[in-house]
Parts: structure tokens; sequence; C-alpha cells
């Protein structure tokens, strides 16, 4: 799954147009030095919002092309490990990259730029009538889950447990593009994921909320990979990510802030 | 046959074209954690994968005798306008990606599939997320092989047999099981057991068809991928491969025999 930001003239064009007149200029540390390309590793659920933090950070620095490469973030660590060559690493959670930077393959300290919480998803409208964590085990509702191994699975059982909730989920999926889908097309009447998910799938799929209590904060973290060729922009598209142009782009996908 | 000086250049390549294949499960048995095997081998989740594995993909193979047969049997002795397109379509499988075969499971047999709505209504019968949605997924792709191994079985066979056998009285059962199977005895064997063993190894349509959960519906494949930064994952990919290599190599006399 690659998607290359395409250098487009035009993108170049609208931006020499709006001229510098924003402060957001100021605060994405828009150099005119930067050039080459920077490959960016980013978990699966950065999807939509990484998308578009790429083409608008191609925008601010149109010398620089991004290639971004999602896949689970587990999946992204071990291809890191087996030589691909990433310039940037965006995880889903501290421990993937607590375990990169143990084995030795970044360069400086990991940063926050994120969080997320998780959500009930259901289907549009809601027939199940699902309004808080424990109606997931009523008879008669199908619940399907992650597998423990990925994060959104992990902060399931986390979640559950907190609220003090016992439901046997109908199925283990491998992700939350699997779960969701599942409740799409009306085979499961619920699951949990990310809010971020949520606001991603539209109107397929509704969202009920969890407890600020029972809810589970999954933190994203981002680092430059060690060996990188083009440390420069890779040091750039971080703080872009991280700056407020950058932060209210992730907002409006549904992240909180990182702060 | 006499002893033919070969031509190095085909030597090379076919010794590249070996390597292709073998490298790879060098690799697997190189970094296979032998010492924890037993461990892996006998734990409840392995031993679960492994009945599962077995009762679905001979449940599976079951059904493919059950209707591949008579459907061979059609095309091969049967001449009527769009048997090639009806041909097509019940081999389409072997092509198909495994996971848009299970969503046309889903849109098919699901809770509301098209007819699945009608066996939810009328019967209370949901067939994903159960052992016999893992049964249907494994025919749906594994069948197709059964199919055509056995149509060809019958035509190439003489038919003067079962022309004689008629001549002489015996019914036309009779013909079938006393005349007609005996001869295509090797390829009804060499097709049950490629059906059994496409089974076995089905990933994409069970997990999306029937979802994955311990003891229900996660086989040995979905286990292993589960399982995919454990050593546990090592050990089942070998024995799938073991298991596999065992079917190949007993099917390769078969073969040769029933040409």
């Amino acid at each position: 799954m690659r998607s290359r930001v395409s250098l487009l003239i035009v993108a170049a064009a609208f931006l020499a147009a709006c001229g510098s007149g924003g402060n957001a200029a100021s605060n994405s540390s828009t150099s005119t030095s930067l050039s080459g390309y920077i490959s960016v590793f980013a978990a699966a659920s950065l999807n939509a919002s990484f998308n578009a933090l790429g083409t608008s950070f191609h925008r601010a620095n149109p010398g620089v092309g991004v290639n971004l490469i999602y896949a689970g973030t587990p999946t992204l660590v071990t291809q890191i490990e087996q030589g691909a060559p990433a310039d940037v690493f965006a995880s889903a959670d501290t421990t993937s990259m607590d375990k990169l930077s143990a084995d030795g393959f970044t360069m400086g300290t990991s940063r926050v730029f994120a969080h997320n919480q998780l959500e009930i998803v259901v289907a549009p409208g809601n027939p199940k009538g699902i309004t808080k964590l424990a109606d997931l085990a009523k008879p008669g509702v199908i619940y399907i889950s992650e597998g423990p191994t990925v994060p959104a699975g992990k902060y399931s059982l986390q979640a559950l447990a907190t609220a003090g909730v016992k439901v046997t989920p109908k199925s283990l999926e491998t992700s939350v593009t699997a779960v969701i889908s599942k409740i799409e097309l009306g085979e499961a009447d619920a699951g949990i994921v990310y809010t971020t998910d949520i606001n991603a799938a539209g109107n397929k799929v509704q969202g009920i909320q969890i407890p600020t209590a029972d809810n589970v904060i999954a933190t994203y973290p981002m680092v430059a990979v060690k060996g990188t060729k083009n440390s420069a922009a890779a040091d750039a598209f971080i703080a872009y990510v991280l700056s407020t142009t950058g932060q209210s782009m992730l907002a409006s996908f549904g992240f909180l802030s990182a702060a | 046959m006499r002893r033919e000086r070969v031509p190095i250049v085909v030597v090379v390549l076919a010794a590249i074209g070996a390597a292709f294949f073998i490298l790879p499960l060098v690799g697997l048995i190189v970094r296979s954690p032998w010492r924890d095997a037993v461990t892996a081998l006998t734990a409840p989740e392995t031993v679960d994968a492994l009945k599962l594995s077995l009762l679905a993909s001979l449940s599976a193979t079951a059904a493919g005798l059950l209707l591949g047969v008579p459907l061979a049997w059609i095309y091969a002795r049967v001449e009527f306008p769009g048997r090639d397109l009806l041909r097509a379509l019940t081999t389409l499988p072997m092509v198909l990606p495994p996971v848009v075969g299970g969503i046309a499971l889903l849109l098919a047999f699901g809770r509301r599939g098209l007819f699945g709505s009608w066996l939810d209504t009328t019967f209370g019968i949901t067939l994903p997320f159960t052992t016999v949605g893992v049964v249907m997924a494994e025919t749906f792709v594994a069948m197709p092989f059964l199919i055509l191994t056995v149509e060809a079985g019958l035509r190439s066979m003489d038919r003067r047999y079962e022309e004689a056998a008629r001549a002489l009285g015996a019914s036309r059962w009779r013909v079938f099981t006393r005349v007609t199977l005996p001869l295509i005895g090797p390829s009804l064997f060499a097709g049950a057991v490629l059906c059994w063993a496409r089974a076995l190894g089905e990933f994409g349509a069970t997990i999306t068809f029937a979802g994955n959960f311990p003891g229900v519906t996660q086989t040995m494949p979905l286990a292993v991928y589960l399982l995919l930064d454990t050593n546990t994952s090592f050990i089942l990919s070998l024995v799938l491969l073991v298991i596999s290599l065992a079917v190949l190599v007993g099917l390769r006399h078969r073969w040769l025999g029933s040409a």
C-alpha cells in the first residue's frame, strides 16, 4: 500500500498564488533548501490524515516528494528492521516505538504527535440500541473485536476490563478495517475501534462514545529512522506534523491533540 | 528413455528456478525455534486449530466429492448451451482473490445476504462466524480443483468399457459404480487430495466469511497469521508445509499412473 503524493505543478502554483501571507508558513518550518524524497512509514490508522499532511507538507516544501507507506504498526517495525528504506516512522503505539528504538533503528528521541480514543462502532441508526460497553454483552448482540495482537484489540480488552464487562467476541479480526466492514455488511452488530476510523468511514457506520473513565487513550509517537539519507527533510516533516498547521489537520480527522 | 545431453543454459535456469522455491523453505526450517517445537505443538490453541483444520478440510473434501463429481460428469458427458460458461463460473475461485470470494459468500450467504437473509428470517440460521461457514469457504475455494481433475479423468477414460457393461445388461448406476468410478479412480483420488490440500491452506475466504475465533473458526493458516511475531507460527507453518509436501510427493505417482 504505497501512495505517492504527486509533484503537481498546480500545487506549486497554488502555493505561489497564496503567497506566504498566513502564519502557517512560519509554523511549518518551510525551507527552500529542502529537496529530494522521504519515505514515511505510518500506521494504518493514519492513512487519511497522513495523505492530507503529505500533500500539505509538499505544498510548503515543493522540493520534497513524500512517499507514504501504510501498514499495521508491527508490520512496519518488521519491515524497517529488515532494511526497508524508511526515513520517518509514525507508530500507533509506544510499545512498537520502544522496540524499534531499543533495537537501534531510530535517530534521536521520538515525539508524540497525536492521541486517539476508542468508540463503539454500530450500524447507522444503531438498530440494537447500544449506548454503553455493557450493552455489548446483551443477548442477541453480535460483538466482534480485533485480535489481541492488533493495538486496537489490545485497547478494547483494556476498556472492557475497566468497565467490568465480560463479553466474548464472535470473531477476532485482523484489523480495524475488517471490523468496520463486517458491521457495514450487517454481519456483526458492534465492535470497538478508534474515533478516527469512525470519522473516516463517514455515514456507513455510527459511533457511540465511551466514557473517559473507561476509555483507553492511544498514543502516537514518530521518529526519524536511523540511516535516513535525507534527515533534514525527515526532521522537517516531523516538525510540520507537530506544528499548529499539522495539529489542526490531525484534529480535523478526529485525533486528539498531542499536548 | 535414452539419456540426452542437457544444455548448460537449461541447467543454470532450472537451478535458479529451483533455488527460488527451495530457499524460502530453507529459511523457514533454519529460523524455526526447534527447541520450542513440542511446546508449540501441544499448546491448546495449536491443538484446537489443528483439529478444526482437519475437520473442516475433510468436510470440504467430502462436500467437494458429493457436489463436484456430478458437475464434472455433466461437463464431460453432457452437451448443452452455456456449458463452457458454467464451467468457467464454477472454477472461477481458482483465480479469484480468496478475500473477494469471502466477500461474495457474505453477500450471498451472510446475515444480510441474498440467500442468507432468508435463512436467517425463516430458520434462524446464520452461517458467518460458524464452523459450517469455514467448511463453505474452504469448499468454495477448493472444489474447482476436484471438478477439473475429475472431468479430465472422465474425458480421457475409455468409454467402451461402459458400453460393454451396458450391453451386458448392467444398470446405469451399476455401470457408474462398478466401471466408471474404478476407471477414474486415480483422478478422483488426485482431485480429492488436491481439493483437501487447498482447503487445508485456505486463509482469505475463511477469515472474511467465517471470521476468526479459536476452536470455532480459527484454522491453522489463521492461527499462523495472527501469531505472526511468535515462534509458534514458524512451527505451525512447518506442519502445514510437511503435510503439503507429503501430499504432492505422494500424488506424483498417482498422476503419472492416471495419464
